[in-house]
């Protein structure tokens, strides 16, 4: 417990890193989500085709694998497009910057199924009546699909976030000083890589058990006013 | 016909297939890895869930709470510390160091990456599974309590099977998600998919052909197993689909209103 103590500095720092990399990656995958719900529910054929290949591809490859793609890759590629143009001579890709990015790309394809299926819940009847009304396709947006939206998205969302938090691990394993990174390296130099690790594991454990407190008050908020049929079994 | 095939990839292509093609089998191999760390550890963790989902239902305290709290753990935790904390960590402690199973098992990478993931799907299969034991519909337990059957037979006979099916659906995103999962195994010097992957480009110092080898290989093994699960799920759930009479044909026009 001393040891952990005197490396408190280090650890904080990588819990930081972890907070501020799952929230960044957050808001990129709730963009992919939304942009891609859309896609798939317009008219749009090429739209559709785009996302039905773009959540396939992100839901069928493994995380890390598409970390270190545009880790590596993308600085390869970045610099051989440098090179052909001439426009930079050296480009280099942070860590933090291609995992957020690939995280949020990733979880956007998870994101963009949960919303799609909110917005197919809500039931036809209100969109025609709204149409009835005279209203215009944002105007039913902003007025009917958008606020239950949220409401039937909340459960499929918490989920992939509660994913998402964990998922951000991996992005240690390109070098980001994140928590697990900081909790290693500590480990090593004392020799101790059991107490560090099960440290880092309860840093995560507190991280994913406030998500959940909260997205419990946010799924009750809500969810105020809506009747729960008891069950009927 | 076959060199000048080879010489336009060399010259053309903007990934090596050629270096990819000539270590193929490794991939192969890589990917055999995979499937038996995945499935192994599907099995091993399967087995667990069982009795654990069914602590999950007792009412009893002292039952139910340390599998909750085992369950709530690993849930909770990325399996990459989970991993680091077996394959790193355990070797901390002299005990461990010094008995029968470090030298065969505790020391491998292979043993430890294989406990942490069997423990891991343990944990969410055990969640899911107690989900479907406990949307069990009343009237089923009912009619087998009427039937005189003991609490035992009844979870037997009647709970769990059916149970078992509701589950499929989401059991097959679990097998998914330790497929990917698996990918793990990588960072503890194991030679599975990703692993090959990266020793390929490490050794010829590349950025692409492995990484994209290996992408294209999971997606091929991801696309087959979502594909067996949704014959599975059409073969065991079959009495739970709707089945009308007359094939209702989707309406044109506003029902159809999409935005």
């Amino acid at each position: 417990m001393d040891v952990i103590l005197e490396y408190q500095g280090q650890l904080l720092q990588g819990t930081w890193v972890t907070i501020q990399l799952a929230i960044f990656s957050l808001m990129f995958s709730v963009g992919f989500g939304l942009l891609g719900a859309w896609a798939k529910l317009s008219k749009n054929l090429v739209a559709q085709k785009t996302a039905a290949g773009y959540t396939t591809i992100v839901r069928g490859v493994p995380d890390l694998v598409l970390i270190l793609l545009v880790f590596f890759g993308g600085q390869e590629l970045a610099n051989s497009i440098g090179a052909v143009t001439g426009l930079w001579e050296y480009a280099e890709i942070s860590q933090f910057a291609a995992g957020v990015a690939t995280i949020g790309v990733v979880f956007g394809g998870y994101m963009t199924e949960t919303f799609r299926g909110a917005i197919l819940s809500i039931p036809k009847g209100q969109i025609e009546a709204g149409v009835a009304c005279g209203m215009n396709r944002v105007l039913i947006f902003r007025r009917i699909i958008g606020p239950q939206m949220v409401r039937y998205a909340l459960p499929g969302f918490s989920n992939n976030w509660l994913v998402q938090i964990k998922s951000t691990a991996l992005v240690s394993v390109i070098g980001l000083q994140d928590v697990v990174y900081n909790g290693f390296v500590a480990g090593r130099s004392t020799r101790l890589l059991f107490t560090f690790m099960f440290a880092v594991l309860m840093i995560y454990l507190l991280l994913t058990a406030i998500s959940d407190l909260a997205l419990r008050w946010l799924d009750r908020k809500y969810s105020k006013g809506i009747v729960v049929r008891p069950d009927d079994g | 016909m076959g060199e000048s095939v080879i010489q336009f990839l060399e010259t053309w292509s903007p990934i090596d297939v050629v270096l990819i093609a000539q270590n193929f089998d490794r991939f192969l191999l890589g990917a055999w890895v995979t499937l038996q760390l995945t499935v192994i550890s599907l099995i091993i963790g399967g087995a667990l869930a069982v009795p654990l989902a069914i602590a999950r239902t007792s009412k009893n305290p002292i039952i139910n709470g340390p599998v909750w709290m085992f369950t709530y753990t690993f849930r909770g935790t990325p399996l990459l510390v989970q991993t680091y904390l077996i394959y790193y960590g355990l070797g901390q402690f002299e005990a461990v160091r010094e008995s029968v199973l470090w030298g065969p098992v505790l020391s491998q990478a292979w043993w430890c990456a294989l406990i942490a993931f069997s423990l891991n799907t343990a944990a969410y299969t055990a969640e899911l599974l107690r989900g479907s034991i406990v949307n069990t519909s009343r009237g089923e337990v009912e009619a087998a309590k009427a039937c005189g059957f003991s609490s035992w037979m009844r979870l037997k006979r009647i709970v769990l099977p059916s149970a078992f099916r509701r589950a499929l659906p989401a059991y097959s995103n679990e097998v998914i998600f330790m497929l990917h999962g698996s990918v793990v195994a990588s960072t503890i010097t194991i030679q599975d998919l990703l692993g090959v992957g990266r020793w390929l480009n490490g050794r010829y110092y590349l950025a692409y052909e492995g990484f994209i080898t290996a992408a294209v290989l999971y997606f091929i093994i991801v696309l087959m197993v979502s594909r067996g699960f949704r014959f599975w799920e059409k073969h065991w759930l079959q009495h739970l689909y709707p089945h009308d009479a007359v094939k209702v044909k989707p309406k044109k026009g506003l029902a159809n209103f999409r935005i």
